[in-house]
């Protein structure tokens, strides 16, 4: 990318990677898990390098790999992914107030590399929704080191896990880590309940074929979500959360 | 799954963030988001999450477990109550792992 040299030495630039520096030791934490966790569900190395380095979002990796492990179909996979993900489907209509005007290559590659964490702190440094000049090296400041933190972590985790014995259950950390998430994201009361009849309805169904009963689980939720929303109308606002 | 069909998941995992991530980012023109659909978006991910992650700690080869003794049950537990107590993924992942860790060292759950 040209004026790269000049995006890096930008105060901004060290401003983004500097605000993004206090909270990568969680990054790293959770990279590190979600490497470990990929070996340890059966996935060989290389593919496992592959994965970190191309799918980069570690709530979508965790929640496909029991599903890849146990042989579920791609399009299940897929399909589970891609939900675990509809957050960024929401934040990346804030994206485009600010860099809606860029070229579609150029908004597109930056805009695969804006985790979760990227969105808060930018939505908290420029809260204005619209183009500002310094936007560009914050944002690559931030991302930088975010992506740094995670990847760093993550293929560690990839190294380490065969030096960890299965049976200490280090796998469950994967587990833990969404479910952390998933509380991080429970909020109202709606959102709980949503949760609750997901959760059953998963295990309820648990013995329909190519594990679909994930994809009656997720559509169960969101008929009682919106059910419950339209008896109690309220403005809807998506919750923050912490990839 | 082989090395191809999950080399060939990876790969579309990798598209699928992009496509997530720059969803209306793809095109250059405006395109509202209908209010029903916005509203629906907010349970999907919890939703998704829960199916995983409730699954993966209350059933044992398709069956829920019948046993007290399964070290999941309190690093789950134990995750929680500290998610609820001091906040924070971070320490959920840690405190879980270290009951799941010892649980299963100590007592052979």
């Amino acid at each position: 990318m040209s004026g790269w040299g000049a995006t890096a030495r930008h105060p901004e630039f060290r401003r983004g990677a500097r605000e993004m520096t206090g909270i990568a030791l969680g990054i790293a934490a959770w990279g590190l898990v979600t490497g470990m966790t990929m070996v340890k569900s059966g996935m060989p190395v290389s593919l496992a390098v592959m994965m970190s380095l191309l799918v980069f979002a570690g709530s979508s990796q965790l929640a496909a790999l029991p599903l890849i492990a146990s042989g579920a179909p791609i399009w299940v996979v897929w399909a589970t992914a891609a939900c675990v993900n509809l957050r960024f489907v929401i934040f990346s209509a804030q994206w485009r107030r600010y860099f809606g005007h860029l070229s579609r290559p150029r908004r597109l590659w930056m805009i695969y590399f804006a985790a979760d964490l990227n969105y808060v702190a930018f939505t908290h440094r420029f809260p204005e929704p619209r183009p500002a000049p310094e936007q560009l090296p914050y944002f690559w400041g931030g991302v930088v080191t975010n992506w740094g933190a995670w990847q760093v972590a993550s293929l560690t985790g990839i190294a380490l896990a065969d030096s960890v014995p299965a049976h200490w259950g280090i796998g469950f950390a994967g587990t833990l880590a969404l479910m952390g998430l998933l509380l991080s994201l429970l909020g109202d009361g709606a959102r709980r309940v949503a949760a609750v009849v997901a959760g059953c309805a998963a295990v309820a169904a648990y013995a329909l074929p190519l594990k679909l009963n994930i994809v009656v689980a997720i559509a169960a939720a969101v008929a009682i979500g919106l059910l419950i929303d339209h008896r109690t109308p309220r403005p809807p606002a998506p919750a923050p959360d912490a990839t | 799954m082989n090395a191809l069909q999950t080399t060939v998941t990876i790969i579309g995992l990798g598209l699928i963030t992009l496509l997530t991530r720059g969803f209306f980012l793809l095109s250059d023109r405006e395109l509202p988001l209908p209010g029903w659909l916005e509203q629906g978006l907010r349970y999907a991910p919890l939703a998704a999450l829960a199916a995983v992650v409730v699954p993966e700690v209350v059933l044992t080869q398709g069956h829920l477990i019948t046993t007290f003794k399964d070290a999941r049950l309190y690093a789950a537990a134990t995750g929680a109550v500290w998610f609820f107590w001091r906040g924070g993924i971070l320490g959920t992942i840690v405190s879980g792992t270290a009951v799941m860790v010892t649980l299963r060292l100590v007592m052979g759950w």
